[in-house]
Order: C-alpha cells, then sequence, then structure tokens
C-alpha cells in the first residue's frame, strides 16, 4: 500500500512542493507561487480544453498555495467541474477543494449543489460518501436547504450502506448545528434511536453522536434512547476485551463509543425504571471497579482509554447527584488520581473534584484530600494543573478549614506565576471576607494580600475592606493598629498607604493614645509616603490631612503649613491644587462644629453585591463562580448574614470627593434608598448577577427600587417600535428620560432596553428578538467606545450565543460603571446572518451622562446658597430654545423627574419655572447639579440653565436635556 | 471537536480541520495564537490547557504537533486517543510516517481524516474500516492512472 499511496499520480504536484521547500527566502517562496498562479491561470484560459487529470494536478496545486497561507482567487469553477468527473480520484479533489474553500462563490453553490445531487442519487457508496463528506465539511444554509430533507431518508433507509449510514448521521448532524429549523423532526427520529441497536459498532458510534446533539434540543423526543444506551454500555463494559475485535483499542472495549454512550445519558435525569437504572449503576459500577484492576496493558494508550471512560463515568455521577455510594467512590478514585505520575491524571482529576465539591454528598469526602491539593500547589510544575490547584481549593473551602486554605493561597501567591495572581488574590478576598468569624483575620489578610501582591490586588479588594471596617465598628482600632504597622515598613506598596490614609483618616483617634502612634506620629509617617505616590493617591492623602485637623485639633497648623506649601497650592495637577485650596480654606474659616460636621466619620456603606465577587466572575465566565455559590449557599450562613446594614446600593466605595463634601449633597445615605429585600442575607449571595431575579425586578410591579420616575414617563414617550431610518441621536434622545422600551426594530430584528442606575453605576439589560422563523448564526452585538470614551465609561458584558432561533429572544446584560464624565455615546454593532446574507446592524446605545444622576432634595433657601456658591462662569452653561413640544407643565415636571434630577417646589419665586437638584456620580467624582428652566408660553420658548461645580458636566447637561422641551 | 491543526517544530502549519464556520482572517489568528501557545509549553506538561471558552488538548510526535479544540463537556483523554488513533491511521498507510509524507501527499491525510472524523465527531473507529474505505480509492485511482499510461504528467 505505501507504493501505491507514494507513487500515485501528480508528479508536477511534488516537483511544485519540493521547489517550495527548496526556497531559501519568503521572497522566493512568493516568487516561485507567483510563477506557478501564473501558469496555472494561462492552462485555465488556454483555448486547449484541459483534461481531467490536468485539471485535478492544477486544482490541487491551487489547494496546496492556499493551505501554505496565500489566497486563491480562481479555480473554483474548475473544482466545480472535477465534481462531475466519473473517476473518483478527480472528484475526490474537486470536493476537497470545495470543503477547504468554498465561501463567497455562492454563484457556485447551485453548481455544487448539482454535483451532489447528483452524486447522492448514484448508489455507489463511494461517490455518496463523498458526497456527504462535502456536505458535512461545509455544512452552509444553503446545503441544509437543499438536502437536510433527503439525509434522513438515506440514514434510515434498508438498503444503505454501513459507511454510508455513518456518514449520513454525521452530516444531518453538522446540517442541525448550523440550520436546527431546517432538520425538522419525522418518523426518522425514532428509527434513528434504533440504530444504538444496530450490530455495526461504527454505526452505533456515528449514530449516538447524532442521537445526543438532537436530545439536547428535544429530549421527549428521544427519550427512548436511555433504556437503549444503557443496555449498549452495559454490554460494552461487559465484554471481554477480544469481544469487539477492531473496536476494542488497547485492550479497552469501544473507548470512544462508551464515551459518546455515557455523555447521551447526561442529558437525561437517572432513568426512572428501576430495571434500567439498577442496570446503569451496575455499569458504572463495573466502570468504576476497573480502574482498580491492574492494568491490562503498560502502553499510555490503554490508560488512556480506560480512564477517559472512567472520567465520564464520573460526570455522568455528577451529573445526576442522586447516588451517595457512587459519589464518594468516585471522589475517592480522584483521590488516588491526584497523586498519580501521569501529569494528564493529576488535572483531570483536579477539575473534575471541582464539580464534586459542590455536591452535598461528596463535599466532605472531597475535604479529606486537602493535604494532597496544596501540596500539588507547592509541587506541580505545569501552572495549568497549579491552577486547577488553586480552583479546587477555592471549592472545597468552608469555614472549617477557611483559614488554612487562605494560608496557602497567600502563600503560594508569594512565587505564583504572574498570569494567575490576580485571581488568587481575588479569590482569597472573597474567601477571607465569607469566613471571618472574626475580622481582624480578615484585616491582616488583606494587608497581606497588598503587601505580597500589591500589584494584583485591584481597587475592588481595597475598596472592600474600607467598607468592611467602615461597617463594624469592633474591627476599627485594629485595623487602625495594624495599617500603622504595615506603614512603618521603609517600601510599602501604594495600595497599603491608600488604605491606610484612609482608615486613619476615619480611625487615627483610635490609637492616638499610644505615644507611639500619637497624631503627629501618623501624620509623618502618611506623609512620608506623599511624595512617592501617584495622583489619586495623593489626593486620599489630602483629605485624610483634612480629617486628621477634625480628629486631631493639636497639629491642625502642622497641617496647614503642609496645605499651603507651595507644591500643594501651586500643584500643577488641578485636583491636587484645588483639594489643598479648599481644604486650606476649610480649615481655616470653619468653626470646630461645622468642621466635625463636615468631617464627620463616614456613614457606613450600603451594599448588595461584594464587588470583588463581580470582579472574579467577570473573569471566569459566571457558570464556574455563580455554581458554587449557589449550591453552597446553604451551607454558608456564616456571620456576614442579616448583621449588615440594609443593603440596596450596589456601587463600591468611592473616595472622599471635596466638591462634594463641600456643597454638602454627599453626606448621608443616598436619599432615595429603599429597604433591600429581605431575601439578601449574605453579602455573597450576588442578588445582581442571577438573571432571572434581575428580570423580575424589572417587571412592572416591582419598580419602587429604581424605576419610578419611568412610571411616568414611559406614558409621555412613544412606545411605538423605532424604524432604522430614524437619527441615531434621535434615538439617543428618546432614552434621555427614560430607562426602558424598544431601541430598535427592523424585519429581522428588534432590541429592546431595560436598564438601572445607581450611583455611579448601571446595568442594562439587550433583549435581541428574532422576529423572523429562521435562525439567526453568528449573531454577534459588538459594543464600540472611542478610545477617549472608554476612559470615562466602563462597560462589560459577555458574548451571547451566536445562534438565535427563530421567534427567540437573547438577553446580553452589561455591566456599566462611570469612570468620569463623558460626552459621547457608545455604538451597539450586531452582525449575524440571515439566511444566506449577511446583516449588520449599529445604533447607539442611549448610556447618557444622565443616567448616574442621584437627585437631591433640598429646601429654597439651600437650593439659593448653593447656587450663589456657583456663580464661576465656566460652571454655568445656559440655553434658550423653541418648544418642540407643547408646553404642558406636568409633562416637562415628569421629564425633569425622568432626567434624575429632584423637581424641587416652591423653590423658584415665579411658581411657572421649575427647578432641579441633584449629584451626578462617577467613579472619579461627585458631581453636584442645579437646573432651572424657565418657559416662555407666549413665545413658545424656553430658557435652561445649569450650575454644576464642572464645566463639561453642565455642557453636557444642558444638551440633553434642551432636546427634551 | 472544533478544530484540529497539524504544525511542526518550526511552527508550520501541515493540516487544519475547522468544523464550525469562521473567517479566513479568525482562522489565522486562532491558529497563530496557538502555535505560539503550544510551541512554548514544556515537554512533560500537561497535554490539556483552557484557552478562550475552548479546551486545547495537544500531543507531539516525532517533529509534529497534533492539537484539538473541544468544548467544554468533551472529554480530553478520549480526544488525545482521537490523535492517536488518527497518528496510527496516517503510519499505517504510509508505512512510519513522516512529516514529509504529509507535505508531499497532504490530500491523502485530508483523506483519511474525513474518514475517521466527520463534523468534528468520530465516524468509525475501527482501524481496519477506515484504512479499507481509502485502499478502495486508491485501487481506483490506480487503475484510471494505467489508461494514461503514466506518461501525460508534465513538470509543471
Amino acid at each position: 500500500m505505501p507504493a501505491v499511496s507514494k507513487g500515485d499520480g501528480m508528479r508536477g504536484l511534488a516537483v511544485f512542493i519540493s521547489d517550495i521547500r527548496n526556497c531559501k527566502s519568503k521572497e522566493a517562496e512568493i516568487k516561485r507561487i507567483n510563477k506557478e498562479l501564473a501558469n496555472i491561470r494561462s492552462k485555465f484560459k488556454g483555448d486547449k480544453a484541459l483534461d481531467g487529470y490536468s485539471k485535478k494536478k492544477y486544482v490541487c496545486k491551487l489547494l496546496f498555495i492556499f493551505l501554505l497561507g496565500h489566497d486563491i482567487d480562481f479555480g473554483h469553477m474548475e473544482a466545480v467541474n472535477l465534481l462531475s468527473s466519473n473517476r473518483y480520484t478527480e472528484k475526490q479533489i474537486g470536493y476537497l477543494f470545495i470543503s477547504v474553500l468554498v465561501n463567497s462563490n455562492s454563484e457556485l453553490i447551485r453548481l455544487i449543489n448539482n454535483a451532489i445531487k447528483n452524486d447522492l442519487a448514484s448508489r455507489n457508496p463511494t461517490f455518496m460518501g463523498l458526497a456527504l463528506h462535502c456536505i458535512a465539511n461545509v455544512g452552509s444554509r444553503e446545503m441544509a436547504e437543499a438536502f437536510a430533507g433527503e439525509i434522513p431518508k438515506i440514514l434510515v433507509a434498508g438498503d444503505t450502506m454501513d459507511s454510508v449510514k455513518q456518514s449520513a448521521a454525521l452530516c444531518l448532524l453538522r446540517l442541525y448545528r448550523t440550520s436546527p429549523d431546517l432538520v425538522p423532526m419525522g418518523d426518522w427520529t425514532s428509527r434513528v434511536v434504533h440504530l444504538l441497536n444496530d450490530q455495526h459498532l461504527g454505526v452505533v458510534t456515528a449514530a449516538t453522536s447524532l442521537i445526543t446533539t438532537l436530545a439536547q434540543k428535544n429530549p421527549e423526543e428521544f427519550k427512548t434512547s436511555v433504556s437503549l444506551a444503557v443496555s449498549r454500555l452495559s454490554r460494552i463494559v461487559t465484554s471481554a476485551s477480544t469481544d469487539l475485535q477492531d473496536y476494542t483499542y488497547y485492550f479497552v472495549p469501544a473507548p470512544w463509543l462508551s464515551v459518546k454512550l455515557l455523555r447521551l445519558l447526561q442529558c437525561y435525569p437517572p432513568p426512572e425504571d428501576p430495571a434500567v437504572r439498577g442496570r446503569l449503576t451496575e455499569c458504572l459500577e463495573t466502570i468504576l471497579n476497573k480502574a482498580q484492576e491492574p492494568p491490562k496493558s503498560k502502553k499510555v494508550q490503554h490508560s488512556n482509554a480506560k480512564n477517559a471512560v472512567l472520567f465520564e463515568a464520573i460526570s455522568l455521577i455528577i451529573h445526576h447527584d442522586s447516588e451517595p455510594n457512587l459519589l464518594v467512590r468516585a471522589c475517592n478514585q480522584l483521590g488516588q488520581f491526584l497523586q498519580h505520575r501521569e501529569t494528564n491524571l493529576r488535572y483531570l482529576a483536579l477539575e473534575s473534584m471541582c464539580t464534586l465539591a459542590s455536591s452535598e454528598f461528596s463535599h466532605e469526602a472531597v475535604k479529606t484530600h486537602i493535604e494532597t491539593v496544596i501540596n500539588a500547589l507547592k509541587t506541580e510544575r505545569d501552572v495549568s494543573v497549579r491552577q486547577r490547584a488553586v480552583d479546587l481549593l477555592y471549592a472545597m473551602c468552608d469555614r472549617s478549614n477557611a483559614q488554612q486554605i487562605v494560608a496557602e493561597m497567600l502563600n503560594y501567591l508569594e512565587t505564583a506565576d504572574y498570569s494567575i495572581r490576580e485571581e488568587i488574590v481575588l479569590k482569597v478576598a472573597i474567601l477571607a471576607e465569607k469566613y471571618a468569624v472574626d475580622y481582624t483575620w480578615y484585616v491582616d489578610t488583606i494587608l497581606n494580600l497588598i503587601r505580597i501582591a500589591g500589584d494584583y490586588v485591584s481597587e475592588e479588594v481595597w475598596y472592600r475592606v474600607i467598607q468592611i471596617v467602615i461597617n463594624r465598628d469592633d474591627v476599627q482600632g485594629y485595623a487602625a493598629k495594624t495599617v500603622f504597622e504595615a506603614l512603618q515598613a521603609p517600601a510599602c506598596h501604594e495600595n497599603l498607604v491608600k488604605v491606610g490614609g484612609y482608615i486613619l483618616g476615619e480611625f487615627g483617634n483610635l490609637i492616638a493614645g499610644d505615644p507611639r502612634s500619637s497624631p503627629l506620629i501618623q501624620f509623618n509617617l502618611l506623609h512620608s509616603k506623599f511624595h512617592l505616590c501617584s495622583v489619586p493617591t495623593r489626593a486620599l492623602l489630602l483629605s485624610t490631612y483634612i480629617k486628621f485637623v477634625n480628629l486631631f485639633p493639636e497639629i491642625k497648623t502642622t497641617i496647614q503649613d503642609v496645605l499651603r506649601s507651595d507644591s500643594q497650592l501651586k500643584n500643577a495637577d488641578v485636583e491636587l491644587q484645588q483639594r489643598a485650596v479648599e481644604y486650606l480654606r476649610l480649615s481655616t474659616i470653619a468653626s470646630t462644629d461645622i468642621l466635625a460636621t463636615v468631617l464627620e466619620e463616614m456613614p457606613p456603606f450600603p451594599e448588595r453585591e461584594s464587588s470583588i465577587l463581580a470582579k472574579l466572575k467577570k473573569k471566569k465566565g459566571p457558570s464556574t463562580v455563580t455554581d458554587l455559590e449557589e449550591t453552597k449557599k446553604e451551607r454558608s450562613a456564616d456571620m456576614n448574614g442579616g448583621t449588615e446594614p440594609a443593603p440596596v446600593n450596589a456601587s463600591a466605595v468611592s473616595t472622599p470627593s471635596p466638591s462634594a463634601d463641600l456643597l454638602g449633597l454627599g453626606t448621608g445615605p443616598p436619599p432615595n434608598a429603599a429597604p433591600a429585600p429581605a431575601s439578601s442575607g449574605s453579602l455573597l449571595v450576588d442578588v445582581f448577577s442571577e438573571p432571572a431575579s434581575a428580570v423580575t425586578q424589572l417587571a412592572p410591579g416591582s419598580q419602587e427600587n429604581f424605576a419610578s420616575p419611568d412610571l411616568a414617563s414611559s406614558e409621555l414617550v412613544s412606545e411605538e417600535p423605532s424604524e432604522a431610518a430614524r437619527g441615531a441621536d434621535e434615538l439617543t434622545h428618546k432614552f434621555v428620560c427614560k430607562n426602558n422600551g424598544v431601541l430598535f426594530e427592523n424585519q429581522l430584528l428588534q432590541i429592546g432596553l431595560k436598564s438601572e442606575f445607581r450611583q455611579n453605576l448601571g446595568r442594562m439589560f439587550i433583549f435581541y428578538g428574532n422576529k423572523t422563523s429562521t435562525q439567526f448564526l453568528t449573531f454577534t452585538p459588538t459594543l464600540i467606545c472611542s478610545d477617549e470614551l472608554q476612559s470615562n465609561l466602563n462597560l462589560q458584558t459577555k458574548p451571547v450565543d451566536p445562534t438565535v432561533d427563530g421567534g427567540a429572544q437573547v438577553q446580553q446584560v452589561v455591566n456599566i460603571e462611570c469612570i468620569s464624565d463623558f460626552t459621547e455615546a457608545p455604538v451597539l454593532n450586531i452582525q449575524f446572518r440571515y439566511g444566506g446574507t449577511f446583516q449588520n446592524v449599529s445604533v447607539k446605545l442611549p448610556i447618557t451622562l444622565n443616567k448616574f444622576f442621584q437627585p437631591t432634595e433640598m429646601a429654597s433657601q439651600d437650593f439659593f446658597q448653593r447656587w450663589k456658591q456657583l456663580s464661576n462662569p465656566q460652571q454655568e452653561v445656559q440655553n434658550i430654545f423653541k418648544a418642540k413640544h407643547p408646553m404642558d407643565p406636568e409633562i416637562t415636571k415628569a421629564k425633569i423627574i425622568g432626567f434624575g434630577s429632584a423637581l424641587l417646589e416652591e423653590v423658584d419665586p415665579n411658581p411657572a419655572n421649575f427647578v432641579g437638584a441633584g449629584i451626578i456620580h462617577t467613579r472619579t467624582a461627585q458631581i453636584g447639579c442645579l437646573l432651572r428652566l424657565e418657559p416662555n408660553l407666549q413665545a413658545q420658548m424656553y430658557r435652561l440653565t445649569l450650575r454644576t461645580s464642572k464645566e463639561t458636566v453642565s455642557q453636557r447637561l444642558c444638551e440633553l436635556l434642551s432636546e427634551q422641551f | 471537536m472544533q478544530f484540529m491543526l497539524l504544525f511542526s517544530r518550526q511552527g508550520k502549519l501541515r493540516l487544519q480541520k475547522w468544523y464550525v464556520p469562521l473567517s479566513d482572517k479568525e482562522k489565522k489568528k486562532i491558529t497563530r495564537e496557538l502555535v505560539q501557545t503550544v510551541l512554548a509549553r514544556k515537554p512533560k506538561m500537561c497535554s490539556f490547557l483552557e484557552w478562550r471558552d475552548l479546551k486545547i488538548v495537544y500531543k507531539r510526535y516525532a517533529s509534529l504537533y497534533f492539537c484539538c479544540a473541544i468544548e467544554d463537556q468533551d472529554n480530553e483523554l478520549i480526544t488525545l486517543e482521537i490523535i492517536h488513533r488518527y497518528v496510527e491511521l496516517l503510519d499505517k498507510y504510509f508505512g512510519s510516517v513522516c512529516e514529509l509524507d504529509i507535505i508531499f501527499n497532504f490530500e491523502k491525510a485530508y483523506f483519511i481524516l474525513d474518514e475517521f472524523l466527520l463534523g468534528g465527531e468520530v465516524q468509525e473507529t475501527s482501524k481496519k474500516n477506515v484504512l479499507k474505505a481509502i485502499e478502495q480509492a486508491d485501487l481506483l485511482q490506480e487503475n484510471q492512472n494505467e489508461d494514461w499510461g503514466g506518461l501525460s504528467d508534465d513538470i509543471l
């Protein structure tokens, strides 16, 4: 046979390949290829009709060139011609070319399909096989349209050859994956199920894959496959190693088929019929028993095949999660693998144990392996294995072993690979918080994290430690003492300076009695780090200093001297300069009482979700984290639950913002805080990222938390479907004063929005509805932000399923964080394939600055006082414009509320005018905003005035609101 | 299985088989990224790695790396043996196969793969059955070549 294969045919091709291989440089190769392309082109164009053999040879050369990575833009027609050749090898090369290169040449599809049709009808099994391979390889919608009806017939026909049946089964599977709507279920399905009983194991192997995929989408229709699969599996696992002849692989009977059958059974719950269930349990026990037998061969193929079946059996046991005995046996088996000399087995055992850890039956059994897993962390040489060990430690962690696991993770972090450090930091932070019995331990752990891996400690982590310290007065003194000590280190990480600065600014007084940490020493210690820090940290430290002025009047003059120095008052950075000027002024003019009020200790942080957990989910995808959390929820009756102040707010901590403080808008809990649902027990139970609960929140009737303004405005703004033609800006304007509605609609697609915002965070649910009865393929929505916008607005989302069934709706969640004020809107681009055509839709996503408004109620006197404070010309922006809508005061009021600000009654002496106030929340600052709208009915005009502490904010809000009236 | 790649130690792609629709650009990008990742791994390391949302299973045979991308629920070990069985098929067909065989007879490597795997799923695991299909084709080919007397092939 080798002689056949090597010597046959195309000598010219071999010569060409040699030439290419002999090319000394890339240039030489390209030159040779271009010469060849020119030659082939001239042959194809030449007058002389080429014989089939030459055509085959040239087509094969083109294919080779393409596979080298070059583009090929001709030869398709010649390849199609080869399809209708009667010579097998010519046909074969033609099909290969089509399989690899078919793409844009849609006019050829008809010709190709014709050739395939002829071959399918030829009754020549070899030709039928080629045609089916081609369909399976290309798998396009056009092919599905042409052949999805025909292939099931070939598959179940009594006279079809076995090899053709195999190809037909997998060909149909491929078509079903790309175009399920074109593969209607029918009489053939029950006959396909019976292929599980076929005598030919190759047919069973191919059919099982098809049945598994079909059963996932149509479980009822394929229910009978369960008992057939169990009896087939039973026959295989009890057969002697030689029974199955060529289907035995290194003494393992039919490993591929066994794995596929076990996989099929994972589409269903445990069998209800006790006989079937008993037989399956026997099978699984046999597989587990075989793992304990001495190997029949030393070859790795033997153990791999055997263990492949074993791991799949364990997956099924975990999937059923109903037989404690089997679960514990599985766990013990995996425990053995944890110490196996094969790296692959250790890796898989760690991975598989992660899922076992979340079953209540095996959680304890998994925990017994803790020492081995910790050891793996220390000794494994492959980072991907160590990563699995970290995952498993995280999964097996509970209150009994949290201290040990956290200590070991911290230990490992000292030498951990850079690629996984951030994730370990997040995991440690979560476990430390979740299982903290003693919050001093928690504080120590986080400070250790910062010491060991400061660069990988994200904002979320250090925000969180501050939140917890502020919310728990039993730990504040300890925290102050500990950060003070940690700051003594000659080189400490900037994140430690931030945490230290913040905590001492709040609670430094608790340790000031000790002469070793007197106020002056605390101040000098912090100030010694000041010049090494970045601007945001320095800004934070300046806030600490002004807090010190209040806490420690005795060092007020020292601090004033520092604030007064040129390096502060004339600092090139505007934020630092402003803080220095304002703080100095504040410390000079304000009485002790006022200082004490303004610089009061921060109120407890309202909360709902651990921002760290959210971050880990973002990194790892939803399933990994959520599942573990969900299943462990029961067990985690830890002290976090219930003791925290009633949470409502999802926002992270913001650094004390001087401008907001001075305006007096920033203190106190958010005015619209509503009590949290009683069910939000544990801090870590993540209400927000469960789509189901989020959607119920959005449902009418439960909107009081956030959407009340919309109730008013939704009546005013039309809900009718928008059209593609409508201007993008107009669309954005439509959503300025409301959060829900239809963003886009054409004949194919409807996009709906629901969103909610709180402080500087938001969450938007985008619903994509397929209005047709045909599937959308490669459905890819993308969010596009300019570089500038990206630095001001942080959008996070996950890809959606690339297939959207006809009539179905898919949902995408976008998490929004406003970092700084912004003007542009992000663009949502959607690409997908509908039928044969490519669709591309772009719409602006209505995320506007006013979404981050928090309304502020205030009395007339306060309003005018602040109004006067914001008298700087840059702070005010005014617009006079013509009314575009009827001037109805009730509608206007609703719009101002919908815009996000509070509507202040009885402030303006003129009752016809409207006055509003609120705070724009961004991560970096909180900006107090005041607004006044004066209608002039006779002229049908408005005058709108915005005053805020930031020019760009005044400007943007004025633009947005002007468009609404 | 989503795709299979064969590449040399020098990073030259020798065979690519895609079971999911992707643009040429995307294919090239994936190939570049994966070849780099896999070549950077040391021997004796684990044969599996997480990559994007897929699992990569790879194994080196002499100068060639065989690399498969499978989905989350797929079985890593059985994929490793898919690779091995394919190598056995090539070996049996070419007679102790080497990289050159795959370079010069790339079309055969594709034909054998199509008999073994179709649409990313195992179609036929019996070595005999797979090779029987290929042998039959070769027989047809030989007969047809006789018609041409082996003379008609020009160099270009």
